[in-house]
């Protein structure tokens, strides 16, 4: 199986690309949405648009602070402030409403600075414990295969998995300079349910093998093994993964700028997760089981 | 006609009649519409945070109920249609302890100012004692404002109802308006055990933390009557009877963060999700069609059972479905053709291997099935992990996450074997995939 032969490069490229996300988390940092941060932030439309600096103008003045205004779908604004009071909005709608035609308020939402911290928090610790539940979950359901290597080595290559799908829609946000809002934790939480179920897969397809040749008395060699079980899974690997890349790319593609940054997301990770059930797991088995084998 | 064929007709009777039922149940009046949340409907959402430090640790939760009722009684009087009111008690990692919020759902509310309104005119009011050990300044005002009172516990909780009276009656142009107040009976005898206790002391009456009325009390009052008379406007002691009425708060609440969605904004993001997933739907089925053949027409005809099963349970559970609620569904589509690709990988390779028909079919599942559970277990877990992270619009995610990963499992294991069984003798060529002969 040409994975196996080349576990090396693939692994390179996983680990670079994984390296680079981490670089541009210290070069570019994350841009938090008022979610995490707290503040407000008003959505407003207009049947044509004012100028960006007008908007920008209105808004330094009504509200002390930093703020942040962005055009947003044909023409409209997306405007960022801090944690603002029902009085201090009020003034502020009515500031913009004489901007330009027809204006009206699109969405609008304030968060407390506590429940943005809470939420920091709770976002966390609900990652940490998904992986460790995978952790153990994974290590139960192959408890019976201790040979030739350990059923935990199948629970922590699955997270090393795991961390590159996530590193991954991190790096490319980092990047983008996206916001990482509760959507975007959400799909990283899904990001990390869908892309263990397609480890799983594979790891399966060694467990049975492994047994099989117990029983029929065949003596195989470790790496063969894995390179015969990813062969077989191989067709449905990749044929899963692009159902599921259809129906996103399509919701990509049609949807509008409410949920398209959590499209984008799951679409990256998807992508890193099919990309790590083949071309890292698998060969990480081997490589472990080569190392342990030279001692 | 042997009973896997039986079987296979029941299903597509499923199929027909889940499917009369999600379309007939979308018409006006009918029981079982789709509930949207506020992001697809337009609608505020106001966060409360409860000030608790002045309640017992063992009342808390009475409390909490009381004050929502009170709130979702207020919310009610505006005619608002299927509003949500809910507790809920959040917990800080950090620093341990917990918090108390107030979570108020307005659907078709989109002014938040508003909605704010609407809540936030709602009295708190308390009843307490003057400390006869307060230190007074020179102009005979406390030293510290806060030690001038003492908390009696009677508060507006006890109140059962508020009206407007005239003192002196009669018409007579002099007579002054005041709110006579009732309490229930456990407020009554804390009232009389207060007046008892507190004879010739001054009880005051204090309206959204500023005293209002700061009667001197002449004997104990028995009857669970309170009047309030603070110099009042008659419009002004007619207003404050009827907030009262609609509920006085037994918690001091303070806003904390709201959320508000324009219904244009909201009915654009549906349209596009329910075309976004119509042609999803269509393209996936056209792939499995070309790759697997008359296996893939099979899983098209689970897969539409699945997506009519889970839009069933959508509509009876019900689930409130928003933005990322219906993402999660499209997605949990892509997800669910997995259990039948495995299967069908499976049947193939068993069928290479020189079984006959039934056996490869059989053998097939029966082999794919470990790979199916455990994969299908994980994303079971992580949904119940996301649920308890939930917000609300996390938990819709989850929900609908955790309802497709069921479903879809159940679909493929019974009806797509279902149908592969009942299949008669045909070539395996239909069975195969890809370019494969």
């Amino acid at each position: 199986m040409f994975v196996i032969k080349y576990k090396k490069i693939f692994l390179a490229i996983a680990g670079f690309i994984m390296l680079a996300s981490v670089a541009s988390l210290f070069v570019f940092g994350l841009n938090f949405s008022i979610d995490f941060t707290g503040g407000s932030s008003l959505e407003v439309s207009y049947s044509e648009r004012p100028q960006i600096e007008q908007i920008q103008g209105v808004v330094a003045e009504k509200i002390e602070g930093a703020t942040l205004v962005r055009p947003i779908g044909e023409s409209g604004f997306s405007i960022r402030t801090p944690f603002i009071s029902d009085d201090e909005r009020e003034a502020l709608s009515v500031a913009l409403s004489e901007q330009g035609p027809e204006y009206a308020q699109e969405k609008v939402s304030s968060v407390g600075p506590v429940i943005g911290e809470e939420l920091k928090n709770k976002a966390l610790v609900a990652i940490i414990i998904v992986v460790l539940v995978i952790v153990f979950f994974v290590a139960f359901a192959f408890r019976k295969v201790n040979e030739p290597i350990s059923a935990w080595w199948y629970g922590l290559i699955a997270i090393v998995a795991l961390i590159h799908d996530v590193l991954i829609p991190i790096g490319i946000f980092s990047i983008l300079h996206l916001d990482i809002d509760i959507l975007f934790v959400t799909a990283l939480l899904a990001i990390l349910g869908y892309s263990v179920n397609d480890t799983i897969v594979v790891f399966d397809r060694v467990r049975e093998s492994l047994q099989s040749n117990k029983e029929l008395r065949i003596k195989e060699n470790f790496s063969e093994t894995v390179g015969k079980s990813l062969q077989a899974t191989f067709a449905r690997s990749i044929n899963t993964s692009l159902t599921t890349l259809i129906v996103l790319l399509t919701l990509l593609v049609i949807t509008g700028s409410a949920i398209h940054n959590f499209i984008l997301a799951l679409l990256v990770g998807v992508i890193a997760g099919t990309y790590s059930s083949i071309f890292v797991a698998s060969p990480l088995l081997v490589a472990v089981y080569e190392r342990k084998k030279k001692k | 006609m042997n009973g896997r064929r039986i079987g296979a007709i029941l299903l597509l009777v499923a199929i027909a009649g889940l499917g009369y039922f999600v379309y007939s149940s979308e018409k006006e009046n009918a029981r079982f519409p789709f509930k949207f949340g506020l992001d697809l409907a337009g609608g505020t959402e106001l966060i409360y945070e409860a000030d608790i430090s002045a309640i017992n640790q063992n009342e808390i939760d009475t409390s909490m109920q009381t004050l929502r009722d009170v709130i979702e009684r207020r919310v009610n009087l505006f005619g608002v249609s299927e509003p949500v009111v809910q507790v809920e008690q959040a917990s800080i990692f950090a620093g341990g302890g917990s918090e108390y919020r107030l979570v108020v759902e307005l659907p078709g509310v989109t002014d938040v100012n508003e909605a704010v309104r609407m809540i936030g005119e709602t009295p708190v009011l308390e009843f307490k004692l003057l400390n006869p050990n307060v230190e007074l300044d020179e102009t005979g005002l406390p030293v510290n404002p806060d030690d001038a009172f003492i908390d009696t516990g009677l508060t507006g909780r006890y109140l059962e109802s508020a009206q407007l009276e005239f003192l002196g009656g009669q018409a007579q142009v002099a007579s002054e308006p005041i709110v006579v107040i009732n309490f229930d009976s456990e407020g009554a005898e804390l009232f009389a055990q207060i007046t008892r206790d507190n004879i010739g002391n001054i009880v005051a009456i204090f309206l959204d933390g500023q005293a209002i009325s700061t009667p001197v009390v002449r004997s104990e009052i028995t009857g669970g009557t309170a009047q309030i008379s603070g110099g009042f406007e008659p419009e002004e002691a007619r207003d404050l009877a009827r907030n009262l009425n609609f509920g006085a708060l037994p918690v001091p609440i303070g806003l904390v963060g709201t959320q508000s969605v324009g219904s244009t904004l909201g009915q654009d993001t549906l349209n596009q999700g329910v075309f976004a997933g119509i042609t999803g739907l269509a393209i996936v089925s056209l792939f499995l069609i070309l790759w697997y053949r008359l296996s893939g027409f099979l899983a098209v005809l689970s897969l539409s059972l699945y997506v009519l099963v889970v839009l069933s349970l959508f509509k009876l559970v019900p689930v409130v479905l928003t933005a990322s609620g219906i993402a999660g569904f499209i997605l949990s589509i892509g997800m669910a053709v997995d259990a039948n690709v495995l299967i069908f990988e499976r049947v193939k390779e068993e069928l290479g291997g020189g079984r006959n028909l039934r056996e490869a079919i059989e053998e097939g599942f029966k082999r794919a099935w470990p790979s199916i559970r455990d994969a299908n277990i994980t994303s079971l877990l992580t949904a119940v992990v996301l649920f308890w992270f939930g917000t609300s619009l996390v938990k819709g995610f989850a929900l609908v996450f955790a309802l497709g990963v069921i479903t879809s499992m159940l679909t493929a294991i019974i009806a797509t074997r279902t149908f592969m069984l009942a299949l008669p003798a045909i070539k395996h060529f239909w069975l195969k995939t890809g370019f494969s002969k």
